[in-house]
Order: C-alpha cells, then structure tokens, then sequence
C-alpha cells in the first residue's frame, strides 16, 4: 500500500510533522512495515484549512488532524489492508 | 508602482510580456513581426536615433525573449546593434586639466605613465598605463576620468572585450554567466536568453497539471521583490498562472547546510578547506580561472538541483521550474547532474513578464502560503547566510568542529581568497569559502526586478518568519520517508 502524506506550504503549516509522526508509530504499533509505503508529496491540489491531506493508494483524504488521526488510520488504511 | 530599477529593465520586460501574451494563445509565429511596432508606434523616436532602428534593436530583443542565437551556447548575449560603441579608451586627461604645479598625478603614479606638454596639461601613456586609477583619485579638479565600458567595468573576470567593429564581445570560456554586464549596460545590449516559452509550452501541455504536473521552486530572494504585492499574493499568481505549485527553494538550502556541513568536516581534515558549490557563477570561476583548485569545491548540488531531485523523486511525472534572481541557474540547468531535474529556469523579471501577460494584478489577490523552510534556509539569498546556516547544521548535529568561514561578497572577493586558497590553504584564514558571484548574494542577482538595501532587511525579516526555526526540523520531514 502507498501513503503520500502532503508537506506542501499549506498542510506543512498545519502539521504534517505531527502526522507523518503518527503514521510511523501506527504502521510500527500494527507490524506494517514492509507492507506500507510511506512518501512525501508537495501538493495534491486539494489545500483546505481544516488539516492536512493523506492519500491511500491513490485516494485523496484531506483534513487529517492529530485529533482524528486514529479514526482515519482504522477506516481508510487498517480497514482497506484487511479487507 | 514602479517595478524595475531601469528602463532598460522596462523594455525588455515589455518585450517579454509582448511575446507570453501571444504565445498563451497561440498567435506567436503569426504576429511575432508586429511586436517591436507594437512597442514602438507612430514616427517619433524615444531611445535611438530613429523609430526604425529601435525597432530593428527590439526585434533583436524578441529573439531573446523566444530563446535567442542558438549556435551561441552562452546564455548571456550581446544585442551588437545596441552597442552603443561607448568610449573604450580607459584612463583619460579631460580639459578640466588646469595645468598645475603639484603634479600630484605624476607623483602617485607607479609606472611613469604620465607626462606634461608645454602648458603643464597631464598626458597618459596608454602603453605604461595599467588603469589602476590613482591619477584620477588625486587629482583635485577631477580632470582625470575613467572611459571604460561600462560592460568591462562590470565584467569583473574580464570576459568582455571590443570586437573590430567596435561592439562588446564576450568570451565564452571566461564568461560565468553571473549577468553582470547585463544589469549595467546602460543601453540594454547584453541580455540573458528567456525560456519562457518553454514554461508557457510546458503549463499548456500539462492541460491544467492534468497530464503532469508543474512545479516552481522559488529562491528565497521572492520575498524582496514584489514590493506591490504580499509574497502570498504572488503564490496564488503563479498558480493562476497554471503551477500546480510552488515551493522554496530554501528547503533545498536547509537539505544542503546539512549535508555541506559534514562534508566540510572531512574536505577540512583531508584538503584544509572547502568551497562551497551553491552559486553556479562562483563554481564556474573555479572551473574556469582555478581549475586546480576544482577538488576542494563541495560536491553538494545546488539548494536548486537538491529540491528539484526530491521533488522529482515524490512524483516521477513532473516538471520542475526554477524561479529566481539568477542568470547563472539557467546555464546551470543545462549541466549533467541539473538537466534531469531542472526542467527551464525563470528569473523575477520573466515571472513579473509572465503575470502581466496573463493580467494577472497581484494586489487584487488572496493571499495563499508559502512555508517549507527554516530561517537559515532563507537567509541563503543574502552573503553570509549559508556561512550561517552550515555552522548552525553542525550545532544542530552535535558535531564539534568549528566553521572559520571566508565570506566572499562578490567575485573579486571571490578572487582573492581562491588566490590564496591556490597558494596554500594555510594563509586563507579559514577552513570554508563562502562564494557569491554578486555583491550582497543572490538578493543582487541580475534576473531581480529590484536590487538595494532594503532587500537584504526583507529576506531577514522574511526567515524570521519561517514557521520552522531550525535547520532538523525542516529537512525531518523529508528524511522520515
């Protein structure tokens, strides 16, 4: 699986330190390493204010916060690995 | 307001808008005729003689602006019809010379060169003269003046001669590209060639970033240029201009001071000093006026090439543009080791071009963002930032070695410290030469629409403003992959 997460301008402002953060430890804690292929990105064209922007093999989520960092891990990338 | 310094800046600018207009449309080849007329109208002349030979002159200008003489590989060329032929003649005893008893012109000067006729008036003996000058700083009536070209007192590693016909010629294994000569000119006869019809090609083909995607990289020097507009107005521009986006080059800068800094501590350890290799211009000396000293040259790429590869390395399917204030970048992008990365390089005056090509009025905009560097990233674009911002990298590290840098404001610097580098690197009183082709960094880049003081005080308060304060904190983003 691919994960880009955004370190453009806008969603670099908005803390795509803290989530690519987060991802490392979620794919760490849920043994994915090797499964899971993490990358940078610079814009995917779709900035808002509400957080930062992650995308799945392909899919583009925007809004990634610390706050619904879980809830996005388990839906969009545990669910999709598992199903 | 005012956007350029010079009119000769104006024109060509002009020139520039003129050809983008047509060419987002596609009605270049059709009209590219029409253009100098369009500038030029009616029957008076403004510049020349007469309206016939400015226009003859702009045409001239077209062709650079569509990419110039392609038998030429420099990227900097002389317009020979706007050569004004200036006086050539160098050190000269004007009429002012009243004749005087102290001599104080034959004192001062070391190779006898001067001699008195029988009203005491000073003549100079071209072949003793070595136009040091000193005649002309004493003398109380100031009646000694220098005639040089303006063009060969700019070209301060003497690539510029005078061809038979009286024109400037540059020689091309001298030449460093730094753009000198273009600046100073007063009647705009040496020029840079423009690619903006490579990027106005490239932003059509991608249809909308659609078919690839086009990125910019801007040099951090962007913060002091549009001084009409906020930097973040100026992003949203270029993505009205069709970037998919854009990105500073700073963040190249902090990539580098990292990896700069250690290897300084081994070039140190093994040769007694390094240079650095951010400033094409300052390489391209070394390659040309010292090539025995090319081993002590960094091997980090450019914050340009840097970024350029990683961005290309995050998308395989992407053009990468360089937007900045130097000529130099664009010979650079044609160099192994750039051209897989770098797909054309623009300058601020070309951008400012492009924008009004498009009537894209900056003020009017939103604001959008720019932030993917730290401060000592952006401070790159100014002489001392990068001796800064590598002795801040090796803090950050943990590294005890201590930075004596040698910061070189401007290429004559630049010559005397690689004349002692040559010598011994004992004497050169320091460990790391910090190398800019132009006086106060690349904030004085040829390709700037404005150059002053002001810029430097911008590009500070511009890093200071980096949302990231340290060197590790910017570049952790990319190395967490």
């Amino acid at each position: 699986m691919d994960i880009q997460i955004c370190v453009g301008s806008s969603c670099h402002l908005k803390g795509s330190a803290v989530i690519i953060e987060k991802m490392q430890a979620a794919v760490e804690k849920y043994n994915l390493v090797g499964k899971v292929n993490l990358s940078g990105s610079f814009c995917m064209g779709v900035c808002n204010r509400m957080g930062v922007t992650v995308s799945v093999d392909g899919e583009v989520h925007t809004g990634i916060s610390p706050e619904n960092f879980s809830e996005f891990f388990s839906d969009h990338v545990l669910a999709k690995l598992n199903g | 307001m005012r956007k350029f310094d010079t009119k000769v800046q104006h024109l060509k600018y002009k020139v520039l808008r003129e050809v983008a207009r047509l060419a987002w449309k596609d009605q270049l080849l059709e009209n590219v005729m029409d253009i100098p007329k369009m500038i030029v109208p009616g029957k008076t002349p403004t510049m020349r003689c007469c309206v016939y030979k400015e226009r003859a002159i702009l045409g001239e200008r077209v062709k650079i602006a569509m990419g110039g003489d392609t038998s030429n590989p420099n990227i900097i060329q002389v317009i020979d019809i706007a050569c004004d032929e200036c006086p050539a003649a160098g050190y000269e005893v004007t009429d002012s010379c009243r004749g005087c008893l102290a001599h104080r012109c034959e004192d001062v000067c070391k190779r006898g060169a001067i001699s008195f006729d029988h009203n005491h008036v000073a003549h100079i003996d071209k072949t003793k003269c070595v136009e040091c000058g000193q005649c002309a700083k004493v003398c109380p009536y100031s009646a000694i003046v220098n005639r040089k070209r303006p063009c060969q007192v700019a070209c301060k590693v003497k690539a510029i001669s005078i061809d038979e016909n009286n024109a400037a010629a540059i020689d091309n294994e001298k030449c460093i590209q730094c753009g000198a000569c273009v600046y100073q000119c007063p009647f705009g006869a040496i020029s840079d060639k423009s690619y903006i019809l490579n990027v106005i090609d490239m932003i059509k083909k991608s249809e909308g970033n659609k078919n690839y995607k086009v990125y910019a990289i801007v040099a951090p020097a962007f913060a002091s240029q549009f001084m009409h507009a906020k930097v973040g107005q100026a992003i949203t521009g270029m993505k009205q201009l069709g970037f998919h986006t854009v990105i500073e080059a700073a963040l190249g800068g902090d990539m580098v001071a990292m990896n700069e800094s250690r290897e300084l501590v081994e070039k140190v350890a093994e040769k007694g000093a390094m240079t650095s290799s951010c400033c094409p211009a300052f390489v391209r000396y070394i390659q040309t006026a010292f090539p025995e000293l090319v081993d002590f040259v960094s091997h980090n790429p450019s914050p340009m090439v840097a970024l350029a590869k990683y961005i290309k390395s995050t998308d395989q399917n992407s053009k990468v543009v360089f937007v900045g204030p130097c000529t130099a970048k664009k010979a650079e992008c044609q160099l192994e080791g750039a051209k897989d990365y770098v797909d054309a390089v623009l300058t601020f005056e070309e951008l400012q071009a492009l924008f009004d090509s498009k009537e894209i009025e900056l003020s009017e905009l939103a604001e959008d963002v720019l932030d993917n560097a730290s401060y000592f990233g952006r401070i790159f674009a100014r002489t001392g930032g990068l001796s800064d911002a590598v002795a801040q990298a090796l803090k950050e590290q943990n590294i005890d070695f201590e930075t004596k840098p040698v910061v070189c404001n401007g290429i004559e610097e630049c010559r005397m410290a690689l004349l002692k580098l040559s010598k011994n690197p004992k004497i050169l009183g320091g460990n790391f030469i910090e190398g800019m082709a132009c006086l106060g960094g690349c904030i004085n880049g040829a390709g700037c629409l404005t150059h002053g003081e002001k810029n430097k005080a911008d590009v500070d308060k511009y890093g200071r403003e980096a949302m990231e304060k340290t060197i590790s904190d910017a570049v952790s983003i990319l190395q967490n992959f």
